[in-house]
């Protein structure tokens, strides 16, 4: 099966690392993976703070890459973030409706059905995956985001991959599924409520898997908010994407385990 | 209270004052989790197991409102013929100063002295306690935690639970300062509760005019329905001579069917009850025989906006039944409870009323900013209303009306990123470290992060790169 990366802009510029983890899990599922760089950002900022036009206008651009990707015969876009395949898929259509773009919209409906979340797609293939196995035991709590919740409503496969890697011990803790209070511009707009969000998620994970080594989930950009947040309160958090936790655990990848954390 | 808070305050200083007082986000947060779990218990209980459950509920009752609010002007009419057919009085008021006016009129033209009043939020709307005092009536709350903001000189922070931002201990010091409790009262609620009864009672009693809002009202038999867990309710629109009715004019239903559905999921969203406590039902004032009930009742149906936006974009925040079931899973009303949204209602539901409702407010457009756009007050709504759609529509007329600053800030940044080769330019790491540090030191934007954040570092190479080398 060929796929077509959507990156995306956060994990191109700010954690190339979660995208070459991704590949690498993405061909040992079976995938071949292409990744056209004529592709930008999904324009979910001026999106979500009611900038259409400037929205629409970044997104026709990674609408068109993708699409040359699909064209040329790529039976899916995979991306390795809940909140920017929401935006694909459920808010691309919406957006170009709005700003008076039949074809556009059109068109993003063709690729939104093709759109999946890099842990809905793995899990949809995990069959495919070689034994998974962490040499050194990792104890993980994830942080489930809120798009992919509850917009794609892809709530098990996080968890399930993570469990089924041999000695990643995936932790159950009351919060995991509240919001970061990243939520894109809301995190400039009003950075105190914003922060307290934040500070409560920290809490509620000290108190409900202080035994975790490391934090996990799908979305880069909640895991930097956090891991930010943490940092500037003096009490570094050790967060990583999926994506790299099945990376390290591919066969022959064992000595790689437990490097190239972030945020700590 | 209405607008009082949004004048000369921002969105950003009022979250940032209430997220400030730790004891407010405990007594917020504990509140919430209590109603929120009592809620998926009472849902659980509508489970049958064959998806004909509390989501099926839901639809029906989503289809209920659309059905009522498609023929709204038709059921409004009927609504207030039957309540003339009753002996009762309607007064259509286009705004909330018409409102006021009306009530104020009844309570003078009666010599009341004294006014009780029954939890409504719509009265909080049209601000209508300083109108009555204006007018020489004494105004008394009667729901208890409406008593309690009313003592504090607040406004409710929760649609369904005005004081919930308070604990005991400040409940019992308030009793204490502002109506001469025993200063050794003690803060179990069954003691504050029974202190508080007795005071209410001797209101109750003396009270010339009843003032209610109305949870539903009945087309088919001209009746309002109050919902309460205290009774309140009950001897509001029983005791006094004159009963005034200030109803949401979307709060309708066609007839008791209708109305049955809409009162179970009001009571299981709110507070995860079957059926509230009391549930009183008001047909027209007293009639020949009947042993209590007020003399005079009169309706108010209130506009105040709603009428526009009927069949326009934001129609289906009409379909709101004030369960306050958005507030309570929240993320960002949890941290900072309802006066920080800076009008009458909070969370969710006020992040779109307020700018819809209180229009003539310049600050009220940026309450729809109070989200991150999380999707749980979507699936907690009783009838499905889109509220993450509606805030988003809100941002965009907002942003139509954004200053230049604002503007050209999206407008560069969508040119450069609308061009694959411009990305690659301002995203290389020798770029940023040309421009992106200098700009961040200046950019509000960027010390609004750097507040209590400390700012990602960009990778020395981005993915594209890792990935033109061959991965």
């Amino acid at each position: 099966m060929r796929v077509s990366l959507l990156i995306t802009c956060v994990a191109d510029v700010l954690a190339p690392e979660v995208g070459t983890a991704a590949v690498r899990v993405l061909r040992a599922a079976g995938c071949e993976v292409t990744c056209n760089l004529d592709q930008t950002c999904c324009g979910q900022p001026a999106w979500n703070a009611g900038f259409a036009e400037d929205a629409a206008r970044v997104a026709r651009t990674t609408l068109a890459a993708l699409e040359a990707d699909l064209d040329a015969g790529a039976e899916a876009v995979v991306v390795p973030a809940g909140s920017c395949a929401t935006m694909v898929r459920v808010f691309w259509p919406e957006l170009f409706e709005v700003v008076g773009d039949h074809d556009a919209a059109a068109r993003a409906r063709r690729v939104g059905e093709r759109t999946r979340e890099l842990s809905e797609l793995i899990d949809a293939r995990a069959g495919a995956l070689p034994p998974l196995r962490l040499a050194r035991p990792l104890r993980v709590a994830l942080h489930a985001s809120c798009h992919m919740l509850r917009e794609l409503r892809v709530a098990e496969p996080p968890g399930r991959l993570a469990a089924a890697v041999e000695g990643c011990e995936v932790l159950d803790w009351d919060g995991a599924d509240r919001c970061c209070g990243f939520g894109g511009t809301f995190g400039v707009k009003l950075p105190e409520a914003s922060v307290a969000m934040a500070d409560e998620k920290l809490r509620a994970l000290a108190e409900g898997a202080p035994e975790a080594d490391v934090l996990v989930g799908c979305d880069t950009s909640c895991l930097v908010h956090l891991a930010a947040r943490a940092e500037a309160t003096g009490r570094p958090l050790v967060v990583r994407h999926l994506a790299e936790v099945l990376a390290d655990a591919l066969p022959g990848d064992g000595e790689r385990s437990g490097g190239g954390e972030r945020g700590s | 209270m209405s607008g009082h808070r949004l004048a000369g305050t921002t969105l950003r200083s009022r979250t940032a004052a209430a997220v400030a007082d730790e004891r407010l986000r405990a007594n917020v947060a504990r509140a919430v989790d209590r109603f929120a779990s009592h809620r998926l218990r009472g849902l659980a209980e509508l489970d049958d197991g064959h998806g004909g459950g509390p989501d099926a509920l839901r639809r029906a009752a989503r289809a209920v409102k659309a059905d009522v609010l498609a023929r709204l002007p038709e059921l409004l009419e009927r609504f207030a013929d039957r309540v003339l057919d009753l002996g009762g009085h309607v007064c259509w008021a286009p705004t909330a100063a018409d409102a006021r006016r009306y009530v104020v009129d009844v309570v003078r033209s009666t010599g009341a002295r004294r006014v009780a009043k029954s939890k409504s939020m719509a009265t909080e709307e049209i601000d209508l306690n300083p109108a009555l005092e204006a007018a020489g009536a004494e105004v008394v709350e009667t729901d208890l935690g409406e008593w309690i903001v009313q003592l504090a000189g607040e406004a409710p922070s929760h649609i369904i639970a005005p004081a919930l931002h308070k604990d005991r201990h400040q409940i019992r010091d308030l009793f204490v300062d502002a109506v001469a409790a025993p200063a050794d009262l003690p803060t179990e609620p069954a003691e504050l509760v029974a202190f508080a009864r007795r005071r209410l009672r001797d209101v109750f009693l003396g009270a010339d005019v009843g003032v209610t809002g109305a949870n539903v009202a009945v087309a088919s038999t001209g009746s309002i329905v109050l919902v309460t867990n205290e009774g309140n309710g009950r001897l509001v629109t029983a005791l006094p001579r004159v009963h005034v009715v200030v109803l949401g004019m979307e709060r309708l239903a066609a007839d008791w069917d209708q109305a049955e559905l809409l009162l179970a999921l009001l009571a299981r969203s709110a507070t995860g009850q079957r059926l509230s406590s009391y549930t009183s039902v008001v047909t027209g004032p007293r009639g020949p025989g009947e042993v209590d009930g007020p003399e005079e009742l009169h309706v108010v149906i209130l506009d105040n906006g709603r009428s526009e936006l009927l069949g326009g974009e934001h129609h289906e925040m009409l379909a709101c039944i004030r369960c306050g079931a958005c507030l309570n899973v929240c993320p960002v009303y949890r941290q900072t409870g309802g006066h920080a949204y800076g009008w009458v209602y909070p969370g969710p539901m006020g992040a779109v009323l307020t700018p819809l409702l209180a229009a003539g407010h310049p600050e009220a457009a940026e309450v729809a900013d109070a989200s991150t756009l999380c999707g749980a007050c979507m699936d907690a709504c009783p009838v499905q209303i889109p509220l993450q759609d509606l805030l988003l529509s809100l941002r965009r007329t907002k942003a139509e009306r954004a200053g230049r600053a604002e503007r050209a800030a999206w407008r560069t940044w969508s040119a450069a990123w609308s061009d694959p080769r411009r990305y690659a330019a301002t995203t290389r790491a020798a770029t940023w470290g040309r421009w992106a540090a200098p700009v961040a030191r200046h950019l509000p934007v960027a010390r609004r992060w750097a507040s209590g954040r400390t700012v990602p570092r960009p990778a020395g190479e981005r993915f594209r790169d890792r990935w033109r080398r061959g991965l």
